[in-house]
């Protein structure tokens, strides 16, 4: 929780010392810094708070960024300091985020904290050389290449603060988040900085016009993004109920594939999978049981782990031909194939999966005992049948989630 | 795929391509430097690759780009080396490649046209903003009306138009081959043509092509992520329908049946004048109305023979069961309260809670008839099929008690005026194509 701390006092500390700044110095260029506002702010209030978007407010950051990579408006060069920048990108967020705060949708200090820091870095890095006149001899594409390189060390920085805030937020492991920002940072990370370059040299060209005319492209690609979460969020909702399938036919207890999915994901993002992965093995956990729908004879309470080898492989093969049928990614039907193959053939994914169903069969009906005994018998088997290393990733998530009872990393995935 | 083109629609592509060639030849008597159009027309190229590769559809900002800065002639080659690299999945390739870069390089020499009787040319030069929006605009609607106009008569030549050119045969009749076509597309070029403006006037300024470089990541990544939402929204639709294969395997004698409730109960629905958000999930709640079989016993649903009152109440649950699988999928909404529901009598008789009248929901009511009409036009292991109007006296006789009036009025009267064509099952309904443009304004529900 310190370094969550850090994080916003240093935040607070920018923006109160830069709104002190700026009151006593008074604003340059109002017009310019008003036009900005109004973007960022409409940037803000477009946002969508989803789980599944990484960057929810691509044209409120790429605003921010491209006031504070702002030379000259029109040919005239502007004098906004740093300071001017933070405050101006510290109000529109605030006002945009006004109707989010008010609906209690975000974690929005976090967010404002990232923002105020973000824009505050590129900022300083820009504005005092070019307010000095540094730049002067950086006239032509020179100056373009300037700001992206600029851009993309800011970019960096952020992807940084992300995953540390992310960190202190959830406690899942620094080295994976950060590798996690950085992999989006190819998509619509550079989008964005791209966006921020080339909104800075339109608006030196042409001045505030450029604003509305590259706006509108960029408003559209938000709500795609948008769009895109929520069909994800909707296909999600599908396979789970795909999932439950088995309950409800019987097949195995009420929630067993829920908690093995969340379980799953749990020690998936332990060992250091991807975002995708993640997505693949939560599919694949939650499907786990679905070839159990094309038994004559229903396996006694779902329980899988206790069957001899070849039940197992041919209950798994069964529920591969099933998620192939359904058009969900190939990768989740192998995954679902090999749940039960013995462990240095599978996949890192199956492995997970096999892990975790046999501890959550072997710990949900033994009483309080049942987790630490379905653990050790878990470690006994390991010479063939689980991965040690995804076993011991499973003992680490279970302790944490008993440890911290507050933490959602077990219950919600 | 059949590769013979109609001949007359090879006539056509012939006459679009030599109008194109024509407007490509007479040197400009302006100068301009060779380097401007191959760059752009080797961006596109690269541009072109990418999009089609990821996501099937047509890249446009660089091609307006190349209308806002150049003379008609020099832009109307542009499109030329995307058509003819890119590569092509369909057959016939050479036809679609010729179709490719004559179509567009048609659009972009009128839009250069307009572009430049406006003076657009010196107003990006200058960066005379707002004026430069004006001929920036007219020649977007030029781009525009080209195309538009060329597909539509590529459409009533008898073939179908992209983004899956020469994919169908039938002909359309003229008055309806250019109907929608515009308004469709307007949109998203007019987005493709500002992202051009900001091309051609960052080209044109002191920070070079570098810039108007910078200008295409954004518009790549839309693209981008427009693909993957149509991918995605593909995914999820095999899902639903593997769901409905789940409940067919089981039930094997009602092969079928889910699909043809679900157009049912759209014609229904559309009877009613219900708008178009509900009918979607009332076709979603005819399809997954029996999903509760799945939790049935498949010894039970497949029993020849009269059935225990001990076995009827196990398959009385599964709209029960079905509701409790269904109850996390946000987006079907009241077709939740279809699935638990649509075993609901008027009177009060049917179950699970034995609801009357006005207490069912509507769409039980609907999902409810149009059950009971193709239970009784297919064949069942207790039954032959019935003809339609037999079937529709018995759905008569029942109304009021058992089923709405309101609904067997409406199915009766849609059945008059479209008949019923039982033979669509899961497996040949119409699949969806990839969307074109990554702006378009399409329904963020799932169609189909």
């Amino acid at each position: 929780m310190t370094a969550l701390r850090l994080i916003h006092a240093c935040a607070a500390l920018t923006a109160a010392a830069s709104l002190a700044l700026t009151l006593w110095r008074g604003v340059d260029d109002p017009g310019v810094a008003f036009a900005f506002g109004v973007l960022i702010a409409v940037g803000e209030l477009t946002r969508w708070s989803g789980t599944g978007a990484r960057r929810t407010a691509p044209l409120g950051t790429a605003g921010s960024l491209s006031y504070a990579l702002l030379g000259p408006d029109a040919g005239h060069p502007t004098g906004h300091s740093a300071a001017q920048v933070v405050t101006v990108v510290l109000a529109a967020s605030l006002l945009g985020g006004v109707p989010h705060i008010w609906c209690g949708r975000t974690a929005t200090a976090d967010h404002l904290a990232r923002r105020v820091l973000t824009a505050g870095f590129a900022a300083v890095c820009f504005q005092p050389l070019y307010n000095r006149g540094a730049f002067r001899g950086w006239d032509g594409p020179a100056y373009a290449l300037l700001l992206v390189a600029l851009l993309v060390l800011t970019a960096l920085c952020d992807a940084v603060l992300a995953a540390a805030l992310a960190h202190c937020r959830t406690r899942w492991r620094f080295g994976p988040l950060l590798r996690d920002e950085l992999r989006g940072l190819l998509g619509i990370g550079f989008a964005v900085c791209a966006t921020g370059a080339v909104m800075a040299l339109a608006v030196a060209v042409a001045g505030l016009w450029a604003l509305p005319v590259f706006c509108l492209p960029l408003l559209l690609t938000q709500l795609s993004v948008r769009r895109y979460a929520a069909v994800r969020a909707t296909y999600r909702q599908t396979i789970a109920s795909l999932a439950r399938a088995t309950e409800v036919a019987g097949c195995t207890p009420a929630g067993h594939a829920r908690r093995v999915a969340a379980l799953s994901r749990a020690v998936g993002r332990d060992l250091g999978l991807s975002r995708p992965e993640l997505t693949v093995l939560e599919y694949a956990a939650l499907m786990h049981d679905i070839g159990q729908l094309s038994l004559v004879d229903p396996v006694p309470a779902g329980a899988t782990a206790v069957l001899p080898r070849e039940d197992q492989r041919r209950i798994a093969l069964l529920g591969g031909a099933v998620v192939r049928q359904t058009g969900v990614d190939a990768e989740v039907a192998t995954v679902v194939e090999r749940q039960a193959d013995p462990y240095p053939e599978q996949p890192l994914a199956a492995r997970i999966v096999r892990a975790v169903n046999a501890y959550e069969e072997k710990a949900r009906d033994a009483g309080p005992e049942g987790p630490l005994m379905a653990l050790e018998e878990l470690r006994l088997a390991t010479a063939g049948d689980y991965a040690p290393e995804v076993v011991e990733s499973l003992a680490r998530v279970l302790s944490q989630a008993l440890s911290d009872p507050a933490g959602d990393g077990v219950t919600h995935g | 795929m059949e590769a013979t083109v109609p001949a007359r629609a090879q006539g056509y592509v012939a006459c679009v391509a030599l109008l194109a060639a024509l407007c490509v030849l007479p040197p400009d008597a302006t100068r301009t430097p060779w380097w401007a159009p191959a760059l752009l027309a080797a961006l596109n190229a690269a541009c072109e690759h990418v999009v089609r590769r990821r996501s099937g559809g047509t890249f446009y900002p660089v091609l307006l780009a190349g209308a806002f800065l150049l003379p008609p002639s020099a832009a109307a080659l542009v499109p030329l080396p995307a058509a003819l690299l890119v590569h092509v999945e369909h057959r016939p390739v050479l036809l679609r490649r010729v179709w490719r870069a004559a179509q567009p390089a048609l659009a972009v020499w009128a839009a250069g046209r307009v572009h430049g009787a406006l003076g657009g040319r010196d107003a990006v030069a200058a960066h005379a903003f707002p004026y430069a929006l004006v001929p920036a605009g007219a020649a977007v609607l030029a781009f525009c009306l080209v195309l538009t106009a060329l597909d539509g008569g590529l459409r009533a030549a008898g073939v179908g138009i992209p983004p899956t050119p020469f994919g169908q045969w039938e002909r359309m009749p003229a008055h309806r081959a250019w109907r929608g076509l515009l308004s469709r597309s307007l949109a998203p070029v007019a987005v493709h043509g500002l992202a051009g403006l900001m091309m051609a006037v960052l080209w044109r300024s002191r920070y070079g092509p570098v810039s108007a470089l910078l200008v295409l990541l954004p518009m790549g990544v839309s693209c981008w992520v427009f693909a993957q939402y149509h991918r995605e929204r593909a995914a999820h639709q095999a899902t639903i329908r593997a769901l409905v294969q789940a409940v067919d395997i089981k039930d094997g004698y009602t092969r079928g049946h889910s699909e043809r409730v679900g157009r049912a109960s759209v014609l229904i629905a559309h009877e009613l004048g219900l708008d178009d958000e509900r009918v979607e999930v009332l076709r979603f709640a005819g399809i997954l109305h029996d999903v509760g079989k799945l939790g049935v016993p498949t010894r039970l649903l497949r029993k020849d023979g009269p059935l225990t009152p001990e076995e009827r109440r196990i398959i009385e649950l599964h709209p029960e069961y079905g509701h409790e699988m269904v109850r996390g999928i946000s987006f079907l909404g009241e077709a939740r309260a279809a699935i638990l529901h649509h075993h609901e009598r008027l009177d009060g008789s049917g179950y699970p809670y034995g609801l009357a009248g006005g207490q069912i929901p509507e769409c039980a009511r609907v999902v409810a008839v149009a059950d009971a009409f193709d239970a009784m036009t297919s064949t069942r292991s207790y039954s032959r099929a019935r003809p339609v109007e037999v079937a529709v006296e018995e759905l008569e006789r029942c109304a009021g008690t058992h089923f709405d009036p309101r609904m067997v009025a409406a199915l009766v009267r849609a059945l008059g005026r479209h008949g019923w064509h039982p033979g669509v099952t899961a497996d040949d309904a119409p699949h969806t194509v990839p969307a074109q443009q990554p702006a378009a304004g399409r329904r963020s529900g799932a169609h189909r």
